[in-house]
């Protein structure tokens, strides 16, 4: 650890405030949903308790961002949102990245047939607006956060294939991948051993940007009411509860987009700051 | 003339292979899902007749592939099938909703040009000073917040705290809609030669609009800012500037016409995306639009109407990319000629 602190990469990373503040609050986000329970004023605001004494109440010393129109602590429900958001983050970029990465290394490195279907294939899927394709593989599923992550993975590895397969193209004739070839070495080892790597910093970087992204059209489908379930607190759900009560109660929309916008802001900036430090294309 | 036609050829005779390919996605997710999608759309309650009958209706009785002729047959014949949440023809409900949210989407990608292609150039003009960081906060800004947060900010401040616009719909009580030719009540307003109900209008279309183009403005501003700077550095600006040649007809006549190139491959995108959050949009400020009608569509299986949204708003998407695409061959003789080169 002490080591990344001092090596010339951090260094050059270290002089950009701009994604040293977007590691920051990445840092921030993830310490506060991992220690939810611990960190946040009431745990047990979480679920379907009700206290309707207490109800919509303006931001306080005791509740610092207010509560709900039954009486729950903002703050709370805030930060175990950001545990959904991050765990959709999280699982659409697991199944979304190595699907598209391996379609976009076969049909880079293969060429022919292999790449007509291949890239007809993801032109057909990016040439539905993204969030009306989510949308659409919804429909035909229950809305709940396992679908709605289902959704967001369908429309989100074509990306990935374009891009992969643009950079296969453009190493697949490099020397070291024809030394590979000469030698006889597996295919495999050249598509995951030669080519991978050289695609692995453009990757990461969009990786780190579509986290941001993947998390606000995740909250985009709970706003309409078809991703998380109440009562399971989501920063999209409670601005979509809270935008019926402006603008009295502005409290309860407000800062949970407030909080979308945070989260999706980090890895923008850490993201924007690698794609600088890396020098690549995404 | 020929080489431009046998380009605009090329280009229509591709998007109606994507089209093709988005029909056959659209159908196969449809089908592919676990469960019966009559039983789905018409619930436990229904009879076991009920659901044969709608099998029937939807063909679902039949193998796939005569499903997906079947389909295609009816697509071709302009028919979509009846919506079972409205009880009408899809395309009677999208001829009712789509103009709406059509309207809204123009009118946000008409902030988005006439707003960020001069903040741009004002930006690589004044490289680094308030221009430029303002383009630089709103793109950032634009692309890190969701389109329906714009939505209550700008509700908020300036429909409830400062009382510039109204809060929600299209028209004021005190307007009759427009006769209906083509569904978006400006351009309806102006057909009848109503100013006062087309004033309305636009009034109640300025924050909806802006909350949809947030995200693309601040972008379309950096993106004509950098390949400004790109052309900037070219020898021909340079030998522009030896000839003596106004600065001003240098910005314009040889710095802008190349750096709209790319831009306006990225704006067309950037249009497409405005489709999606139109959804978001229209939600917060009661735009009767698509947006509660696929939500509901959705919520209720409503098979026909999922399948002709989708497509509608794909085929619009691939049309916005043959305009981009046409208006970038007129800028660009040179693409005309190339062959599709991928």
């Amino acid at each position: 650890m002490v080591q990344v602190f001092r090596s010339r990469a951090w260094f050059r990373f270290s002089r950009n405030p701009l994604s040293v503040i977007g590691l920051a609050i990445i840092a921030l986000v993830l310490l506060l949903a991992v220690f939810a329970p611990l960190v946040s004023p009431y745990p047990a605001h979480v679920g379907t308790f009700t206290n309707f004494g207490e109800a919509s109440q303006a931001p306080s010393g005791k509740y610092l961002l207010g509560t709900d129109t039954i009486g729950r602590d903002i703050l709370t429900r805030i930060i175990f949102g950001f545990r959904v958001s991050l765990a959709l983050g999280v699982v659409v970029l697991l199944l979304a990245v190595p699907i598209g990465v391996l379609l976009g290394l076969l049909a880079g490195y293969f060429g022919g047939r292999l790449e007509a279907v291949i890239m007809r294939i993801t032109d057909v899927f990016l040439a539905v607006p993204p969030l009306v394709l989510a949308l659409a593989v919804l429909g035909f599923l229950q809305p709940n956060l396992f679908n709605a992550m289902m959704a967001v993975t369908v429309m989100w590895w074509p990306w990935y294939t374009r891009l992969v397969y643009n950079l296969t193209r453009s190493v697949r004739t490099e020397g070291f991948v024809t030394a590979a070839e000469v030698i006889g070495a597996s295919k495999a080892h050249i598509l995951f051993r030669e080519i991978l790597p050289n695609c692995a910093p453009s990757i990461l970087t969009k990786m780190t940007l579509d986290m941001g992204f993947v998390i606000l059209i995740g909250s985009s489908l709970s706003f309409l009411g078809l991703g998380v379930q109440p009562p399971t607190p989501d920063l999209g759900t409670m601005v979509a509860d809270g935008a019926k009560y402006l603008p009295d109660q502005w409290w309860i929309s407000v800062f949970p987009g407030l909080a979308v916008l945070f989260c999706v802001l980090g890895f923008n900036l850490l993201g924007d700051g690698l794609r600088d430090l890396l020098d690549v294309e995404v | 003339m020929t080489a431009f036609l046998s380009y605009l050829a090329r280009r229509l005779l591709a998007a109606l292979g994507v089209l093709f390919g988005v029909s056959i996605l659209i159908f196969v997710l449809a089908r592919v899902i676990p469960g019966d999608p009559a039983r789905i759309a018409l619930g436990p309650m229904a009879s076991q007749e009920q659901v044969e009958n709608l099998r029937e209706e939807l063909y679902l009785d039949r193998p796939l592939p005569l499903q997906y002729v079947e389909f295609v047959r009816r697509l071709a014949q302009g028919d979509l099938g009846m919506s079972l949440y409205t009880r009408r023809e899809v395309t009677t409900d999208l001829a009712e909703f789509f103009p709406a949210t059509l309207e809204l989407v123009l009118a946000g990608g008409l902030i988005m040009v006439l707003l960020g292609l001069p903040l741009g150039i004002l930006a690589a003009y004044y490289r680094n000073r308030w221009p430029d960081n303002l383009a630089r906060v709103l793109s950032l800004l634009g692309v890190v917040t969701p389109s329906f947060v714009w939505a209550i900010f700008l509700i908020l401040l300036l429909a409830y705290w400062v009382i510039l616009f109204p809060v929600a719909g299209r028209l004021g009580d005190a307007f009759v809609p427009p006769p209906r030719v083509t569904g978006m009540v400006t351009v309806d307003a102006l057909l009848a030669g109503q100013w006062a109900t087309f004033r309305d209008a636009v009034h109640h279309m300025v924050l909806p609009a802006f909350a949809l183009a947030m995200a693309g403005l601040g972008q379309a501003a950096r993106l004509t800012r950098a390949n400004m700077l790109d052309t900037y550095g070219k020898p021909y600006i340079e030998m522009a500037r030896a000839y003596g040649i106004r600065e001003s007809t240098i910005a314009f006549k040889y710095a802008l016409r190349p750096a709209m190139i790319p831009t306006l491959t990225i704006l067309g995108l950037d249009l497409a995306a405005m489709l999606g959050g139109a959804f978001l949009v229209e939600a917060v400020f009661n735009w009767p639009g698509m947006a509660r009608y696929a939500v509901q569509a959705i919520l209720r299986k409503d098979l026909n109407a999922i399948v002709g949204t989708t497509l509608i708003i794909a085929a619009f998407f691939l049309l916005i990319n043959i305009l981009v695409d046409l208006i970038v061959g007129y800028i660009n003789p040179r693409i005309r000629f190339r062959r599709e080169a991928r």
